[in-house]
């Protein structure tokens, strides 16, 4: 029965302020059961103020096999990574 | 009799009798729930039922240690079929997924206006345990009502066994909303709701998730009555023997 169900990706928002965080999955016949569903599956324990599903197919995902040129450029550019600031004990979720 | 009580005095063995109603309906249904750890029809609906069932026991285990002076487990595993006060409908079998969502709309929707008006009782730990436990119960009616639409208004087979759910329940809805001398001590009280009092709004609100699932509403039944007193079906002494065998064979047993 689940093969005949799309596919939904769930982000959850863990609490007021954190974003929405891409948690796992879940098949479903429609949005509101999916819903659901990602509720049931992913919020059992209190750990969500917030529940996003999306369709799995309406993600445009990046191609593997491209990853060389897309990623690797990043590498040794030191320069812009912000290391070299002192960030306060307060500032969190950085 | 020569003393009567004043009326705002507490019928205490009214209450207690009233304590195992609303605890073994919730212990039931969850034991009868967790039947289908495992063999659900997919991975998302087993937690979903789940879900429910713990819902349902951790309600039973607020009620039953209530009743049983902080001793639930006794009440809920070292009690005989005669003894538990839950309705029929609760301990109804399985049957198929819809069969299942039938009866949970049902028990459900009751479950939820009852809670509603509990939250108002006169007596503390009911107010208490009711404001809790009415959001559970509100999921459990919306989940039930999205199940028993989409699979009255699905599939030729979807509608056909939604419909033979709720026929083979409809005929212990009628218990649910039965008053006895009992029950009628603590409304009295204003301890326990009027069950009547809700019972059109119950009869709309089910009407208004049927016609929406594209179903006529079964045909009424002979009720069946006899729960609240005792009087179970077959059904409820296996689900006991299940539920209870391994407390009552190894008494000392800690896990």
């Amino acid at each position: 029965m689940s093969h005949d169900w799309p596919l939904w990706e769930v982000f959850v928002r863990t609490k007021g302020g954190l974003s929405h965080r891409h948690f796992g999955s879940v098949h479903a016949p429609d949005a509101e059961l999916a819903l659901r569903h990602a509720r049931d599956t992913y919020t059992r324990r209190q750990e969500g103020v917030s529940i996003w599903v999306v369709p799995s197919a309406a993600i445009v995902a990046s191609d593997p096999e491209q990853a060389g040129e897309l990623f690797e450029p990043a590498a040794d550019k030191i320069y812009r990574h912000p290391t070299f600031y002192d960030i306060p004990d307060e500032v969190k979720h950085i | 009799m020569a003393t009567a009580s004043p009326v705002d005095a507490p019928p205490v063995d009214a209450r207690h009798d009233y304590l195992l109603r609303l605890g073994d309906d919730s212990l039931i249904l969850g034991q009868r729930l967790g039947e289908w750890c495992g063999h659900a029809p997919v991975l998302e609906v087993d937690l979903s039922l789940a879900n429910l069932s713990l819902d349902l026991i951790g309600q039973a285990t607020h009620l039953l240690e209530e009743a049983g002076a902080g001793d639930g487990d006794k009440l809920a595993f070292h009690r005989d079929v005669l003894d538990f006060r839950n309705c029929l409908l609760v301990e109804q079998p399985n049957g198929d997924f819809a069969r299942t969502m039938a009866r949970h709309l049902l028990f459900s929707t009751w479950q939820h206006m009852l809670f509603q008006r509990l939250a108002r009782s006169s007596d503390r730990f009911l107010v208490e345990f009711a404001s809790k436990a009415v959001k559970e119960v509100a999921y459990h009616r919306e989940l039930s009502s999205e199940w028993v639409i989409r699979l009255g208004d699905g599939t030729e087979e979807s509608a056909q066994r939604m419909t033979e759910g709720l026929d083979w329940n409809w005929r212990f809805v009628p218990e649910l909303f039965e008053v006895d001398e009992t029950l009628q001590a603590l409304i009295d009280r204003r301890i326990a709701p009027d069950p009547r009092e809700f019972e059109d709004e119950y009869r709309s609100a089910i009407a208004a998730v049927l016609a929406e699932a594209k179903l006529e509403g079964p045909a009424d039944q002979r009720p069946i009555l006899g729960g609240r007193r005792g009087h179970h079906s077959e059904h409820l002494g296996h689900v006991l023997a299940v539920m209870q065998f391994l407390p009552r064979t190894y008494p000392d047993a800690t896990w």
